[in-house]
């Protein structure tokens, strides 16, 4: 048993390495024609044979000798003159790799030309991230900055659409840097491979001309916001969760703090942050990933938007009016809703914000001196600590009671002896289960009241909540052992059901396993998904 | 306020919590009912009603009660985190807790998401 999973564990290890390899080979191959098609390129520029010119060609037949040594003569002074002076704006692959956004009116030259100048920095290389990077990228952004501090893992692949299979236990910021140099190797990209904090915020987010908040926590969204403030940048912040998303641009216009005409900061909008509790991971929660690829890509419209505002001056008919920024919005986004897109007018700027009014309180010098604790602000949940250590059983030890032969009766395993409860949602219960389980979702349990009589929340709910209760009350005497996904939601499971009587005044035993379904599969059966 | 006609929905994870995208008020169906105070004439129908009856909705269930409203002043505030919109448009913008309720109106809470 052992000895196959190492043998499987190798396997798979060399699988992923070669992977890795075949990745890196075609990332190489494709740089190396890159480069290639460069030096062709300014090989055929600055090239000065006129038989190579379809030009010169031309002119071969019925001109004079002289003329032509002449008009050549002409030609190749000019271009000895000015070496370096474009003919066009844009080079000529610029023109062909961008044509299809160029003939349009919003973009045209002038847009083109400002995005090439523009830098934009992406704070988070995930689920956001990575398509608002590769779009950003294939328009043509002159600079793209790119800050993440964690690795590339599996259960990112599915949404994160920059790296790749291969580049698992990458850095992120250079997975994504491979991916998207092989999409347009004209961007610059800037690489910051750690977390964002306050005391490099300034440093780094001035080198920017907008902003792109594509991180997953309200820490770094405040401290993201807050910086965007202090050095007058316009903020793209998005976020998704399971099958909804949320876009905001904000401090847009980004004029001086105490300007009432500056758009409103993240601050303006959520002036107290969410309790911990409530704050919902994807890991946790769960996401689809076109629903996070959609508010990446929005983010990177809006950005393209932003940098090209204004590129095209209206027909000389029209008096020239700058185009006022769009009125500060909350778009909503939701892929089970119909309609899927919602648009909400948000508040102006909060007159006594924090961050954005005449009174802030939150300046350059607080948080370049780390005097700012965006984490302590947000506050952090604590491990769940419901249960004394009598009252929880180690995965081990419930293996040993769940597999071990009972030595009394020889051979009966020990399965029967309790009431095993696993309290995650249907939909990961019918993922994987241990055998024997039975399911009451964590949904149903805290829905129950613990005082039964004070429920007010209708007949029916109450009726069906009596009836895993009721259930549990028909065995007196078998102990219950609860578990979960983690061992959180088990301890509170725990406490429920004593606070419900169904330990009989302590006659039965009600306990749960320590570190839930995970610990399980990490130490008593490898074979157990995670998921 | 017997005529008064008007929805409450729900987004950004607050669905889940109230295990309905909207609700119509007044309802048809008897569990979606929530409790108004009765008023004196004259009197009408604040969005700080309708937030009381949301609430008493979620009694008894300590833990998501605490997702919805803090009533550590003696009365309900909105969780924060939670933008409350009338007819599409932010309710600072409206008057906040003490906003007239109108027949038709469309009140919106959405939770702010954070994953990315």
């Amino acid at each position: 048993m052992t000895a196959t999973s190492v043998i499987e564990l190798l396997r798979q290890q060399i699988e992923s390495c070669e992977a890795q390899l075949r990745d890196l080979r075609q990332q190489l191959a494709e740089a190396e024609h890159d480069q290639q098609q460069e030096q062709t390129h300014d090989r055929l520029r600055h090239a000065t044979d006129p038989h190579g010119d379809p030009l010169g060609h031309d002119m071969n037949f019925g001109i004079h000798d002289d003329f032509r040594s002449e008009v050549f003569a002409a030609l190749s002074h000019v271009e000895a003159d000015k070496p370096s002076a474009p003919r066009w704006p844009l080079d000529k692959s610029e023109y062909k790799r961008y044509g299809r956004q160029l003939i349009m009116p919003e973009i045209g030259l002038q847009g083109q030309l400002r995005l090439k100048n523009a830098s934009v920095l992406i704070v988070g290389v995930g689920g956001l991230g990575c398509p608002a990077a590769a779009y950003l990228v294939g328009a043509g952004v002159g600079i793209l900055g790119l800050i993440d501090g964690d690795t590339v893992e599996e259960s990112n692949l599915h949404r994160q659409i920059l790296h790749s299979t291969g580049r698992v236990g990458m850095t992120k910021v250079d997975s994504a840097r491979i991916a998207l140099n092989s999409l347009n190797p004209n961007v610059k990209l800037v690489a910051h491979t750690s977390h964002l904090t306050p005391e490099s915020a300034i440093r780094i987010l001035q080198l920017y001309d907008i902003i792109l908040d594509c991180t997953d926590t309200p820490a770094s969204r405040y401290l993201i916001s807050d910086t965007c403030v202090l050095l007058g940048k316009p903020l793209v912040s998005a976020s998704a969760l399971r099958t909804e998303g949320q876009l905001m641009v904000l401090n847009n216009p980004p004029l001086r703090a105490g300007d009432s005409r500056g758009g409103p900061c993240y601050r303006c909008v959520f002036p107290k942050p969410p309790p911990p509790e409530s704050v919902v991971t994807c890991g946790d929660g769960g996401i689809l990933g076109p629903v996070v690829g959609v508010m990446g890509i929005l983010q990177a419209l809006e950005a393209i938007k932003l940098l090209t505002r204004n590129a095209q001056p209206p027909l000389t008919s029209e008096p020239m009016l700058a185009q006022p920024s769009d009125p500060p919005s909350l778009l909503i986004f939701s892929a089970y809703a119909n309609p899927m897109f919602r648009s909400i007018r948000l508040r102006t700027r909060k007159p006594k914000c924090a961050a954005c009014s005449a009174q802030a309180s939150v300046t350059a010098k607080a948080l370049e001196s780390g005097s700012l604790d965006y984490v302590q602000f947000c506050g952090t949940v604590n491990p769940v600590d419901a249960l004394s250590p009598s009252e929880r059983i180690s995965v081990d030890n419930y293996a040993k009671l769940r597999l071990a032969i009972n030595p009394f009766t020889g051979m009966e395993p020990s399965k029967e002896s309790h009431i095993l409860v696993d309290v995650r949602e249907k939909v990961q219960y019918d993922l994987c289960s241990l055998e024997g389980s039975i399911n009451i979702p964590f949904s149903m349990v805290s829905h129950t009241s613990s005082h039964p009589y004070n429920e007010g929340n209708g007949r029916q709910q109450g009726a069906e909540e009596q009836t895993w209760v009721s259930s549990l009350r028909a065995y007196p005497d078998k102990p219950i052992v609860v578990i979960c996904r983690r061992g959180n939601d088990s301890q509170i499971t725990v406490r429920k059901m004593k606070e419900l009587g169904l330990d009989n005044g302590g006659q039965r035993w009600i306990g749960d396993i320590k570190g839930g379904l995970k610990a399980w599969g990490q130490t008593v059966d490898r074979d157990f998904p995670d998921y | 306020m017997g005529n008064i006609k008007f929805s409450v929905e729900f987004s950004g994870g607050l669905q889940d919590l109230f295990g309905q995208k909207k609700i119509p008020i007044p309802s048809d169906k008897n569990e979606d009912q929530i409790q108004l105070p009765k008023l004196l004439p004259g009197e009408s129908l604040k969005l700080k009603h309708v937030i009381d009856g949301l609430a008493a909705k979620l009694k008894g269930r300590n833990a998501k009660l605490k997702l919805f409203v803090q009533g550590d002043k003696g009365f309900y505030e909105v969780t924060p985190g939670i933008l409350v919109l009338i007819n599409d448009s932010d309710w600072e913008l409206e008057g906040e807790y003490e906003y007239e309720i109108q027949s038709g109106d469309q009140v919106l809470f959405v939770s702010t998401l954070h994953g990315g």
